[in-house]
């Protein structure tokens, strides 16, 4: 369900800036006149514009009552594009800065029930959406995964929604070097009437709640990414097969090189456009084999039938991938 | 390294009109100074920052923060003036604005989508083919280059079958706005009310059949993916870029064979280079020459700095001829070349939408062509036909031996 927030385009007070976690850093933000911020819901990103044109979104994760300050927490993001390295390493107290907003593709619907899986910095849409549960008076479980306790934000902020609930047992912690990953098969395994699923964080932890889900009514599982979509770690490390039964070889693809490189080395003529998995022109019908699909162009269930890839950016998650080239 | 701020009375200057009817017939030797001249050039005709060389054109493509697009993809600063018309959603916007349409957009033309149209896109490909190979001469253009796309693209959007002569018009004006206050755009833009009109009535839900790549905008609205003001102004877009762009694209491929037979030799022994062709035609005599981007900040671009606010020419045609990248024999049209990566279709996050409906269409007529066509040649001067942003011709008249 899409929500129009009116955005507006504001300067902020970067009011206090505090270091939630490893790595993440928290800044509340207020009218430098001390207005009323715009009202927001719980799922609500803002943009902050960065030097150079950057424009990085962040979630609102305080309290949507407070009109009075934003909050967000960002997490250092050390292959990005420089917008967190410039938040954590410019961006200080008593400076202003320039923000538009709010905006929310992520709202929380109503319902009975809920399940709230956060992974890491995903937790920042998700805090706001438990508290509001809690409010409404529906039932909720908090699932908040992360590398470790000391790289987790917002422990106390879950531990004060805890106690304000009276229900000790709502919220799970799953620091990843303590109890491992998030146990979904647990948690989503069965499917549940009348009750909505939201989850937030990295790629892994979306694709394999997703899966989780199959099963789920229609509508149950809502998840956010923020745009473009960021390509996890390789399936494979190491060097893969292609078989191209158009043109009778085998040959051999190093990490180094794309599918689309070693094909066109070795004299195949493919066509190929946007060289990074967006436009769709290099797509290669795949007879045999299993993807690692690293395109931005098919939805889950296209990638789970393996019968086609895009050879610019995508690789193998099998020794040997048989394809109609 | 501190970069030399290098004023417009510094930077290599040439002195031509891009939009002048010389370079607007034939560009070439216009690009090849321009390329000699430096990676920037100031043209003070219009006071604007040049690059016609394809490292920096591509670069240019790909850095959207600092090249931007929300301030027009013309001449026109929409932070001084007026656009002539509410600006392009895709065209004129940059992330995040863009990224939320330019993704419900992907989803409408999707690989999946456009495979599914294939047949139907196919057989009046084969039938204008046997018609025009029947007549032993045609015209590449008026018989063929603005048939084939208005027999199947209108009705894959699904606009009404009434007024769909205001389709090529429309899409004429459009890429003439994006040029200087010239004769070309003064006569468009006199000519545009009743066009515009026509064209925005054909954006609104109820002028659009069930399933087609309209209605298919409008439903992602109704998923919420957009919103339904922006639905119909994304119709809009798929309606001003989507034809002329592949009657221009059609249409040069065939000039470019015709005047090379021994490409067409090629081309007729092995029919599946048909894509490969329609590549090279696309690098060798790119239909759409030229976007204009503004820099958000100053922008440094080997070693000079361009100002904030500058409008930036870059020329595409230009990139694709570059011997810089493509070699000495840039110039020539070499079917088994390698043409991928040029920048016809732009590069980065506004690199065309329409790509896969764009290739299909040209795949398909061309190889219904290739394959009755065993020998093609110009049977008079072809007609160039003038746009301030577009590179064709209104007239290219050919003689065929069917296979």
């Amino acid at each position: 369900m899409h929500v129009t927030h009116d955005e507006v385009d504001l300067r902020l007070r970067v009011h206090r800036r505090t270091v939630g976690a490893d790595g993440v850093v928290v800044l509340e933000l207020r009218n430098p006149d001390g207005a009323d911020l715009p009202a927001w819901s719980p799922g609500a990103h803002i943009d902050l514009k960065l030097p150079d044109g950057l424009v990085r979104q962040y979630s609102l994760c305080g309290d949507p009552h407070d009109r009075a300050v934003w909050q967000i927490g960002v997490l250092r993001e050390p292959d990005g594009r420089g917008g967190s390295a410039y938040v954590h390493d410019n961006v200080q107290e008593g400076q202003d800065i320039d923000v538009r907003g709010p905006r929310n593709n992520f709202q929380l619907e109503p319902s009975p029930r809920y399940i709230f899986i956060a992974g890491g910095i995903g937790i920042t849409p998700i805090l706001p959406m438990a508290a509001a549960a809690d409010e409404a008076g529906a039932q909720w479980e908090f699932h908040y995964g992360g590398r470790s306790r000391t790289s987790m934000a917002f422990l106390d902020t879950l531990e004060r929604l805890e106690d304000s609930t009276g229900h000790g047992l709502r919220i799970s912690l799953h620091p990843q070097d303590e109890v491992g990953l998030i146990d979904l098969p647990r948690i989503l395994g069965t499917p549940q009437p009348e009750t909505k699923v939201y989850c937030c964080g990295p790629e892994p932890l979306l694709k394999a709640v997703e899966a989780a889900c199959a099963e789920w009514p229609s509508g149950s599982l809502h998840v956010e990414r923020f745009a473009p979509k960021e390509q996890g770690e390789r399936v494979l490390s190491g060097d893969f097969e292609v078989e191209l039964t158009l043109s009778g070889m085998t040959l051999t693809v190093p990490p180094e090189k794309s599918i689309l490189d070693v094909v066109e080395d070795a004299g195949v003529a493919v066509l190929s456009s946007c060289q990074e998995g967006t436009c769709g022109t290099c797509e290669t019908p795949v007879l045999e084999g299993e993807v690692d699909h690293r395109d931005s162009l098919l939805t889950p269930e296209e990638q789970a039938a393996n019968d086609t890839m895009f050879i610019c950016v995508s690789r193998a998650a099998c020794p040997k991938l048989v394809l109609e080239l | 390294m501190t970069a030399e701020v290098l004023s417009p009375f510094t930077l290599p200057s040439l002195p031509d009109d891009p939009f002048g009817t010389e370079v607007l017939t034939d560009p070439y030797e216009f690009h090849e100074r321009l390329r000699a001249a430096g990676p920037v050039v100031f043209l003070p005709r219009y006071g604007l920052h040049a690059m016609g060389r394809f490292e920096e054109v591509k670069a240019s493509l790909q850095d959207w923060q600092t090249f931007v697009s929300s301030r027009g993809a013309g001449l026109a600063d929409f932070a001084k003036e007026k656009p002539w018309r509410p600006p392009s959603l895709l065209l004129e916007a940059d992330p995040p604005d863009h990224t939320v349409v330019r993704t419900a957009m992907n989803g409408v033309i999707a690989p999946r989508t456009i495979r599914a149209l294939r047949e139907r896109f196919a057989a009046p490909a084969e039938e204008i083919a046997d018609r025009l190979v029947e007549r032993r001469t045609f015209d590449a253009v008026t018989d063929l280059a603005e048939v084939y796309p208005l027999r199947v693209f209108p009705d894959a959007v699904g606009l009404p079958e009434q007024g769909r002569e205001n389709l090529l018009p429309y899409g004429a004006l459009a890429f003439n706005a994006f040029g200087p206050d010239n004769e070309l755009r003064r006569t468009a833009l006199a000519q545009a009310a009743p066009v515009q009109e026509w064209i925005w009535a054909s954006c609104q839900r109820e002028a659009l059949a069930p399933g087609g790549f309209g209605a298919q905008i409008w439903a992602a609205a109704d998923r919420g993916e957009i919103t339904h003001e922006q639905a119909p102004m994304l119709v809009r877009s798929l309606i001003t870029a989507g034809v002329d762009t592949t009657v221009y694209g059609i249409g040069n491929t065939m000039y470019a064979l015709a005047s090379h037979p021994d490409q067409w030799a090629q081309l007729h022994a092995e029919p599946n280079l048909a894509k490969f062709a329609f590549d090279e035609a696309l690098r060798w005599e790119s239909p759409v020459q030229t976007f204009f981007r503004t820099t958000s900040c100053d922008a440094e671009v080997a070693g000079t700095v361009i100002p904030e606010g500058s409008k930036v020419l870059l020329f595409l045609g230009s990139a694709n001829r570059d011997p810089r990248h493509w070699g000495e024999g840039a110039d020539r049209l070499e079917i088994r070349r390698r043409a991928a990566g040029h920048v016809a279709f732009g590069m980065g996050v506004h690199q065309c939408v329409g790509q896969p409906v764009a290739r299909m269409e040209t795949e398909l007529v061309l190889a219904a062509l290739a394959r009755r066509i065993r020998r093609i040649e110009l049977a008079g001067t072809p007609v160039p036909k003038l746009n301030n942003t577009l590179k064709g011709w209104a007239s290219v008249p050919v003689r065929v031996e069917p296979a």
